[in-house]
């Protein structure tokens, strides 16, 4: 239980590291833009409660946001992925299955499982993140091209990530 | 009430969801001013293109009477623009000298009507009795004489032209003074006038001026034209010649209608000799 809080704190910190480091300066064509630090809140237990999940998520949110200058509009997506998080995993995944606390993690997960949520996740993330703050629908087509092409860079850099921490003895 | 607590705790996460989505959110459109501003106006982007599609399409049902108000605003409009406007300010010429008394008086005026292929051919000018016209005055341009007026109304004047069958100026050559008398040409040619008249001592020149002779409607001097054509028949009374005249009747513009001051003094000291004879 401690140790996971402390491999979740350690994640939070570094992923909000990259992401404000890193990644903000990364963009290509200003149309992909990644959002790793989303990582963060896929990664997060099973057990999670849901408060601590949503709470987590909208801290993760505000933090981002106090770097990109745009209080509301992360954590207003973060709340919408673990929302859909929720559902997600309700859907697919059997609870009573795991004692040790397991994490959805690809090593732990399987790759398609964890590409499919992966997909999903970031997918409403991103949709929901660009059109909050985009907030017209005016300019809809380079919206959704910002969205779809950011969306591919997110997921490509979470599918390597998850290869980067692949263990093995973990998988059951 | 226990009932409604086992409903949110069964879904909590829909409750939770809402309750973060919605702090979110009014941080987010309270602390950004782009959205701030924007929040009202993309509801009203709805609103607006609703509106916008209802009036364009009410808009056929007026079509009627915007059609009719448009053509009432042309119609006033074209009623104030220049061109339209009758100028009342007249511009007349006139030389106040102790020594001579003034004799010719010119008022400016335009020419609004014209015809040059008629065998009697009439001008309209813009300026009538109103502003001093009156019938029987002379009208030359810079070129030369153009005719003599006939009828005037309050803003309008009427003028015979020199191209009409009655036109009959006194004319002379402007060399040896010689007298005659100009009409227009049997040809109906509207550059083409005759000079009638002169006496057989004369020996006029091809190419010699031809100018009014100050016994009729105009000042003394006023060119009509050049003689171009010598019809010299032996044994005749008087000689007959073709004149160019110098005015284009055909494309008159502004003209200026001789007053005479004298003309009644004039014409009322012939008819008392008319009389006596």
């Amino acid at each position: 239980m401690s140790k996971s809080i402390v491999i979740n704190l350690v994640r939070f910190v570094v992923l909000v590291f990259i992401q404000v480091f890193l990644l903000k300066n990364i963009s290509l064509y200003n149309l992909s833009t990644p959002y790793l630090y989303i990582l963060f809140i896929l990664l997060l237990p099973f057990e999670t409660p849901n408060v601590v999940l949503f709470a987590l998520a909208f801290i993760m949110g505000l933090t981002i946001d106090a770097f990109y200058d745009s209080p509301g509009l992360h954590a207003a997506a973060c709340v919408i992925l673990a929302f859909v998080r929720i559902i997600f995993i309700s859907i697919t995944v059997q609870k009573d299955g795991f004692d040790n606390e397991p994490e959805p993690t690809l090593s732990i997960m399987g790759f398609r499982w964890f590409f499919t949520y992966t997909l999903t996740l970031t997918l409403f993330h991103h949709f929901f993140l660009f059109n909050i703050e985009a907030f017209r629908f005016s300019e809809i087509q380079y919206t959704l091209s910002r969205f779809l092409l950011s969306s591919i860079f997110t997921i490509f850099l979470i599918l390597i990530s998850g290869l980067l921490f692949f263990r093995k003895k973990e998988r059951k | 009430m226990r009932n409604l607590w086992i409903f949110i705790s069964k879904y909590n996460a829909f409750f939770l969801f809402l309750i973060f989505e919605v702090t979110s959110l009014v941080i987010y459109v309270k602390y950004n001013s782009f959205q701030k501003a924007t929040f009202i106006n993309s509801s009203g982007e709805i609103t607006g293109s609703l509106y916008a599609k209802f009036s364009e399409f009410s808009g056929y049902l007026s079509l009627k009477e915007v059609n009719d108000s448009l053509a009432r605003e042309n119609a006033q409009l074209r009623n104030q623009i220049k061109s339209s406007l009758y100028v009342d300010t007249v511009t007349k010429h006139k030389v106040t000298d102790t020594v001579y008394k003034q004799q010719y008086e010119y008022i400016q005026a335009k020419v609004i009507n014209n015809s040059v292929n008629r065998s009697n051919n009439y001008l309209t000018l813009n300026r009538g009795s109103d502003q001093g016209i009156e019938k029987g005055m002379g009208v030359i341009c810079d070129k030369g004489i153009v005719g003599k007026v006939v009828f005037v109304s309050g803003h309008f004047a009427v003028v015979q032209s020199l191209l009409h069958k009655d036109s009959q100026f006194s004319a002379m050559l402007a060399k040896n003074k010689e007298i005659g008398y100009i009409e227009w040409g049997d040809d109906l040619n509207p550059h083409r006038g005759v000079l009638k008249d002169v006496s057989n001592n004369a020996l006029p020149k091809l190419g010699e001026l031809v100018v009014t002779s100050g016994y009729s409607l105009f000042p003394a001097g006023i060119p009509i034209g050049k003689i171009s054509n010598l019809h010299t028949k032996a044994g005749g009374v008087s000689l007959t010649m073709e004149v160019a005249l110098a005015v284009d009747f055909t494309k008159l513009d502004y003209v200026n209608v001789v007053n005479n001051k004298f003309a009644t003094e004039q014409q009322g000291l012939e008819a008392q000799q008319k009389k006596d004879e």
